[in-house]
């Protein structure tokens, strides 16, 4: 649908904010050089303040950047204000003109193009039908729900068949399970409309469910990107591991690599970790493992100590400490497996191949 | 850091919207030019009026006028009394209104008095106030049988002022009120708080910085005040008339200029604590909505006091503005009463040129009121939705216009354009036109429009705005089809504001108008001071009808033109 899929390419982006009490500068992004393929859905993922919000709106237009310089589709577009580039942005708050009905509110954008009425109204009556919204034109934006609102946004956004398609946490308002349906729903739509998309969000399931690549932010700068895969399983270090999904952290030595795998010492007692590579012999480094990965058994590893135990559904909610160090562990299908009470000791256990050295 | 790079690109974006840049330089300079330089000029003349280059002579000659020095001690001490007593009875109204139940009746005495000012110029109080207690005044000659009743001068200055604007004081606070967290209070009384006690411990402290700003507001009207201490103020000066009698009496216009100087640096201190002390900690320490709504007082030994106390000030007050249009019925003030008669309205138009002044009155205030209105509409769009180099430049000086009292403004402009631009002939033509009047009456609804506009303005998500530039809209097109249809209403209530404000304004007009034009409100003053009360109020009656029939007009268009109620009732 688009008229032609755009590349995004960011090189040595910051931005300079003056803190509002202290009067002091500072990065709200630093340095950060980005490149998306035209046709991939990517996501910026962080924390409140990480500046990957910043960053959208550079590209959108509505902030310039201090240092560097943002290309669309090969062109630089720094000196571009926002209504002269080829992007379109679905806001956090839907932003839809309260004083327009919904196809007023598609239109708006076809109107300032000059397109002529009949074209118009085809353009707008068939994306209100791609996100389910047929026969809804004549409503005002008050008479829907959140979920509505939403559909309506990205229509307005979709309909100008902009180069990229920028989103701005548009699900933060919906409630969680409407969150999950239109998730689904906008990778499918950005799929079928085959267009460049770049999503801002906090929420790392969203992140994994949506992209074909996260882009992990913190404090202005990227701390990782890759597929959510990549990201999962290895990440690159502590602050990516504990925000996307749960982790446990063990502090270890590395002692040798053997066969491709490396042996650690934790506590004293060695284990076996696929992805340490990184680490050379002898060097300190913290083992990665995923609660979901761990297992609690009468051998194993090492002896811990069971301090909450919660039957959750899908799984087995264990709290446990090693020593000093909590742990988190998700035994999956827990019926017909041994459960340990609250108190009792038990052994730690995981395979070599989901555990990672960072 | 080089944050040069942004700056640059953020200007290069600016300049890319001629329309932006167009509107920013025509304000600027329109700004400057009726707002900056006739307060520029004042101050270059006190300084160097004399001729003898840069000294202080001339304040040095104002200052050792008994006169004067009086009027500064007068000015002062009216204002602070008025200012206490103005805030106390706010108050008290204000808390009424929010925290008893109320019947039906004092609700609409209450809604009354609080618009009642608004509507209304600002002397016919001084003329009630002269009608009903002066020495052939009804209540005191008549019904007391006083008759040397004098009540010009301090006392009646006081009293006037106080009654024209505890209302404004009473609006501000109600809002204020309203914005405390019943549950706050809930939790004292919870706690074990008596009523009183939960007053003078929780509600009273919350409102300290409200109150100072209630005080500060009203004491910068009652000192900038021109029309009262005129009609009722006698041989009791303050400021403002000993400025205008040392233009139109003493002739002398550099000592003037250095007069208003001194007035405005004291509203200009007194706004300065108001805007930049005041007004940030009201709202730091009133930042919580209202979560519920407030459980209200209903003991009757609470309400039934409060309620008659507030009903009968309200009352009286009423009472004094229907005086007016009564006033002018009667066939002789003071000496006889019946039967009413209609012949000082007759008279207005075919004595005393009334036609005329209704016209010119209402034709200058007409063209004035749509160019404020767009105009404080601009001025708060940018300043609450753009960012660009000027725009503290367009805010502040905007906002200044708001602590220059009029008579300041008056002197500014006689100084500033009867010679041209700094006496070289350049826009001299301007000055005794329909124009330079049309000007004033601008720049004085200025700020009360810009400031409705600007909170208007932050009510609108910015993403809106946004959303619409981003989906291909200029600036332009984007205040034209998202936000002026977003606040249509706040607009035509700035238009209306402007059309009223100008057509009851008369401290700089006085000083400006020529013969060739007939002001309503400077018709009023001269009939007020001949002591011809009964024309006076035929006019002033005349003029309250315009006034009132407008803002009706006004809420008539909104209902049906106004900003859609389907998307009010989110």
């Amino acid at each position: 649908m688009a008229k032609e899929k755009k590349g995004v390419r960011l090189e040595h982006i910051s931005k300079i904010y003056q803190d509002p009490k202290t009067h002091k500068d500072f990065y709200a992004v630093h340095d950060t050089s980005l490149e998306i393929e035209p046709g991939s859905f990517v996501t910026l993922l962080g924390p409140s303040g990480c500046g990957k919000t910043t960053t959208l709106r550079m590209i959108a237009g509505f902030e310039s950047p201090d240092e560097g310089e943002i290309y669309l589709g090969g062109e630089p577009i720094n000196a571009l204000t926002p209504n002269k580039r080829d992007t379109a942005m679905v806001f956090q708050s839907y932003a839809l003109l309260p004083h327009y009905n919904i196809f007023d509110n598609v239109a708006y954008g076809l109107k300032l193009r000059k397109m002529d009425k009949d074209t118009i109204r085809t353009k707008v009556l068939d994306i209100l039908k791609l996100v389910g919204l047929e026969g809804m034109e004549a409503r005002m934006t008050n008479q829907l729900s959140g979920g509505q609102q939403q559909r309506v946004a990205l229509a307005r956004a979709l309909v100008l068949e902009p180069g990229v398609l920028l989103f701005d946490e548009p699900l933060s308002n919906l409630d969680a399970k409407l969150r999950v349906s239109m998730r689904t729903e906008i990778r499918r739509i950005q799929q079928e409309a085959g267009i460049t998309a770049i999503y801002v969000t906090h929420d790392q399931s969203e992140a994994m469910a949506l992209s074909d690549k996260i882009i992990i932010m913190e404090k202005g700068v990227v701390s990782q990107m890759g597929s959510p895969q990549e990201i999962y399983y290895h990440p690159k270090n502590e602050f990516v591991a504990d925000f996307i999904g749960d982790a446990n952290f063990l502090k270890g030595k590395m002692l040798r690599h053997e066969g491709g795998d490396g042996i650690v010492a934790i506590n004293g007692t060695e284990v076996r970790v696929a992805t340490a590579d990184n680490v050379a012999d002898g060097a300190e480094t913290t083992v990665v493992l995923r609660p979901e990965s761990t297992v609690l058994g009468d051998q194993g590893y090492f002896p811990v100590k069971v301090i909450v135990s919660s039957f959750m559904g899908a799984y087995q909610l264990y709290h446990v400490m090693l020593g000093d160090t909590k742990l988190i562990i998700h035994e999956y299908n827990p019926k017909g497996k041994k459960i340990y009470a609250m108190g009792e000791t038990a052994y730690i256990n995981f395979e070599p191949g989901n555990a990672h050295c960072i | 850091m080089a944050t040069a790079q942004g700056a640059a690109l953020d200007r290069k974006k600016l300049m890319a919207d001629p329309i932006m840049v167009t509107t920013i330089v025509v304000l600027i300079t329109f700004l400057t030019l009726f707002i900056l330089y006739p307060l520029a000029i004042l101050l270059i003349d006190s300084l160097y009026g004399d001729g003898n280059g840069l000294s202080l002579s001339v304040f040095k000659r104002v200052l050792a006028m008994p006169t004067f020095t009086r009027a500064i001690g007068n000015t002062l001490k009216i204002g602070f009394v008025v200012g206490i007593l103005s805030t106390l009875i706010g108050l008290l109204f204000a808390y009424v209104e929010v925290y008893v139940r109320m019947n039906r009746f004092a609700g609409g005495l209450f809604k009354l008095v609080s618009m009642l000012p608004v509507v209304s110029p600002p002397f016919v109080l001084s003329l009630s106030m002269i009608m009903l207690f002066g020495r052939s005044g009804l209540i005191t000659r008549f019904l007391l049988g006083i008759y040397d009743n004098n009540v010009y001068g301090y006392w009646g200055i006081v009293i006037v002022q106080t009654l024209t604007f505890f209302p404004v004081c009473y609006m501000m606070l109600k809002g204020l009120l309203k914005n405390i967290d019943p549950s706050l209070e809930e939790a004292a009384r919870d706690m074990g708080a008596s009523r009183w006690k939960v007053f003078t411990d929780v509600t009273f402290p919350l409102m300290l910085p409200g109150l100072g700003n209630a005080f500060l507001v009203t004491f910068i009207e009652s000192i900038a005040d021109f029309a009262n201490p005129m009609i009722i103020g006698g041989s009791y000066d303050t400021l403002a008339t000993t400025i205008y009698l040392q233009i139109t009496g003493a002739m002398d216009k550099v000592g003037a200029a250095a007069m208003a100087v001194v007035l405005l640096c004291i509203t200009l201190a007194m706004f300065a604590v108001q805007k930049y002390y005041l007004e940030s900690k009201t709202a730091a320490t009133l930042t919580g909505k209202a979560s519920r709504a407030r459980m209200l007082i209903e003991d009757k030994s609470v309400t039934v006091p409060l309620t008659i106390l507030c009903s009968l000030g309200a009352l009286f007050v009423i009472v004094m503005y229907i005086c007016v249009p009564i006033g002018a019925l009667f066939p002789t003030w003071g000496y006889k009463f019946t039967p009413l008669t209609f012949k000082w309205f007759g008279q207005v138009f075919s004595k005393y040129k009334g036609l005329k002044a209704f016209r010119d009155s209402f034709v200058l205030s007409l063209i004035a009121s749509p160019i404020t209105a767009l105009l404080s509409m601009i001025i708060s769009y940018l300043v609450v939705k753009r960012k660009f180099k000027a725009k503290g430049f367009i805010e502040a000086v905007s906002m200044l216009a708001m602590a220059v009292p009029g008579t300041v403004l008056g002197v500014g402009y006689i100084r500033g354009f009867s010679g041209g631009l700094f006496r070289t002939g350049f826009l001299q033509g301007l000055y005794g036109t329909g124009a330079i009047l049309i000007i004033v009456f601008v720049v004085r609804s200025l700020p009360t429009g810009t400031r409705s506009g600007i909170s208007a303005l932050r009510q609108i998500d910015k993403s809106i705005e946004e959303s619409a530039y981003d989906m291909g809209a200029d600036s332009f097109k984007v205040f034209m089809t998202v936000t002026l249809p977003l606040i249509k209403d706040s607009f035509l209530s700035g238009l209306v504001t402007a059309f009223v404000r100008s057509i009851t304004a008369i401290s700089a007009i006085i000083l400006l108008v020529t013969p060739s034009y007939l002001l309503i409100t400077v018709q009023i003053n001269e009939f007020a001071e001949k002591g011809a009360f009964s024309i006076a109020c035929a006019f002033a009656t005349i003029l309250i009808l315009i006034t009132y029939g407008s803002v009706l007009l006004m809420n008539l268009v909104m209902k049906f033109f106004g900003t859609s109620r389907k998307i009010k009732e989110d």
